[in-house]
């Protein structure tokens, strides 16, 4: 008798509005009791065709577009597009503007973090640490308020340099700041990291080893988790990050509290990079003398950024007009995502929103 | 009114390769010549130019062969140059830590080539965005479905032919 009872497997739907999915995003999972046994994501809710609205505005405008692909650090995203038009036209970038460029993008790098640093905790169940990530977060958000007038999307990094020089008090401010940050980062590390229910939930949840993790694509803290030491600030230095010292934290299971750890230490490497960019912070002109309408030479150039998701690509051809010819943006959290597949297979459903919060994707970055 | 591309015309960006990428493009002609590929540099990167037949046989040599071993794609996209579809591949090797870009061009009215999922699993979303906006077929690919775009959307949206006026949402 019991021999002649069918299983068959159920699917189940999860998003588009579903709390843990972080934006617009639908998986349908298909499961064996509590396991999962396939998993197809559907994406495209938030699809603005941003690649195609690049090639019908001039270059000065499309900064403004690359704020809104991923939200959570604008600063890294036009930093990006500005330089793969400075590349292609051999621009010098004034010593005073990539300072304070890699000061922003660490500050941000730390704010996204921030930011993961709560929700996953929120994923995993754990409501308090979210109150205190956004309590520093909120301090480097006013930070940037003071810097470039707005909290998100602030349109600041321009060709050539920034938009204006930082405020009088900006010294002041980060010697306040930093420390701040440093003991928030810390306190949270003391709340989460080691809790006991916390490491339930996350060690040894959607592991991947060193090779499936390259062939998966998966980028950023999410690969070096997996013990994989690539990163772009290191392996192929923009900007003047080869002038600091600082340090690739990797992980060694590649699961979800190693991803998580990984980032926790990215921030105090940042904290360092920002502090010895302090030091060193010269004096000067905040940008190159650029034209707002320019025309870069015939060609095409493919730039490789560390933003705090993964390796952020911008491919960009020009045909000597005031326009791009085409834009790509390579997306990390796209290809973070495409690997969602090979994580999740084979765990318990409820652990699938651990892993999908794990891998922290923003979904305007995801469709463009 | 399609706006084309103009080869030659103006000023040209200048060349420099990082030491690594000099040291590629002085073994690349030995190694993948049995494919006749244009060899060249584009602002930063080594460009190499094949023909689409061959795509997989030196897909797979650049993936497996121990000086160049170009175990991660970087990106995948489509150009539309209105006389051709041009594919570009750009890879990136974890262990040389060198890159590459590789391109084929397609003709518009039959843009078909082979996927390359079996050899960097990673194109699978790539491939199918670029079915999507430019309606590239990637012959051996398991799941040609829409990825951005709604199912039933009709048209090409990435061509240079797709204006963006002709669209409008309801």
């Amino acid at each position: 008798m019991e021999n002649q009872l069918d299983t068959v497997h159920m699917m189940v739907n999860m998003g588009p509005q579903h709390p843990s999915t972080h934006g617009v995003f639908r998986m349908v999972l298909w499961v064996d009791g509590e396991r999962i046994v396939d998993v197809e994501p559907h994406i495209g809710y938030l699809h603005r065709g941003s690649e195609k609205l690049c090639e019908g505005e001039i270059y000065a405008q499309i900064v403004t577009l690359f704020d809104r692909l991923d939200y959570i650090s604008n600063f890294n995203n036009e930093l990006a597009f500005c330089m793969s038009v400075e590349r292609l036209m051999g621009l010098e970038v004034p010593e005073r503007a990539e300072y304070i460029r890699v000061i922003l993008c660490e500050l941000n790098r730390i704010a996204s973090h921030l930011l993961f640093f709560g929700t996953f905790g929120l994923d995993a169940g754990a409501m308090t640490p979210v109150m205190y990530a956004f309590r520093d977060r909120e301090k480097v958000q006013s930070l940037f308020e003071a810097v470039s007038g707005a909290r998100m999307m602030h349109n600041f990094i321009r060709i050539g340099g920034v938009r204006n020089d930082v405020p009088d008090d900006f010294l002041q401010r980060m010697e306040i700041l930093i420390p701040e940050l440093e003991q928030g980062i810390n306190e949270g590390d003391r709340l989460l990291s080691f809790n006991e229910i916390f490491l339930a939930r996350t060690k040894g949840i959607g592991s991947i080893n060193y090779d499936d993790a390259i062939s998966a694509g998966l980028t950023g803290p999410s690969l070096r988790a997996s013990g994989i030491p690539m990163d772009v600030r290191k392996d192929e230095p923009y900007s003047i990050y080869d002038r600091f010292d600082f340090g690739i934290p990797i992980g060694q299971n590649g699961d979800s509290w190693d991803r998580y750890y990984v980032r926790v230490e990215e921030m105090r490497q940042s904290l360092s990079i920002i502090r010895q960019a302090l030091r060193d912070f010269p004096d000067g002109p905040h940008a190159a003398p650029v034209r707002i309408l320019i025309r870069p030479p015939n060609g095409e150039v493919y730039v490789r950024v560390e933003n705090p998701r993964g390796e952020l690509g911008v491919f960009l051809v020009s045909n000597g007009a005031d326009k791009p010819y085409r834009v790509k943006v390579r997306p990390p959290s796209f290809c973070n995502l495409m690997a969602l597949k090979n994580l999740v297979k084979g765990e318990y459903i409820a652990d699938a929103v651990v892993i999908l919060g794990s891998l922290d994707v923003v979904l305007g970055e995801v469709e463009r | 009114m399609v706006e084309r591309h103009r080869p030659g015309a103006g000023s040209k960006a200048s060349v420099e390769l990082r030491p690594k990428d000099v040291v590629l493009q002085g073994i690349l002609p030995s190694k993948i010549s049995e494919f006749h590929p244009e060899i060249g540099e584009t602002t930063d990167m080594v460009e190499v130019i094949v023909k689409p037949g061959d795509l997989v046989a030196i897909c797979d040599k650049l993936r497996n062969d121990a000086d160049l071993e170009f175990d991660y794609l970087l990106c995948l996209c489509v150009v539309d140059y209105v006389e051709h579809l041009q594919i570009v591949y750009h890879m990136y090797s974890t262990t040389h830590k060198h890159k590459l870009v590789l391109k084929i061009s397609v003709p518009p009215e039959d843009p078909k080539v082979k996927s390359v999922i079996s050899i960097w699993p990673s194109s699978d979303w790539f491939e199918r965005e670029s079915h999507d906006l430019f309606g590239v077929l990637f012959d051996g690919h398991p799941d040609m479905s829409p990825l951005l775009l709604y199912d039933g959307f009709e048209g090409y949206p990435g061509l240079k032919s797709f204006d963006f006026h002709d669209y409008t949402e309801w």
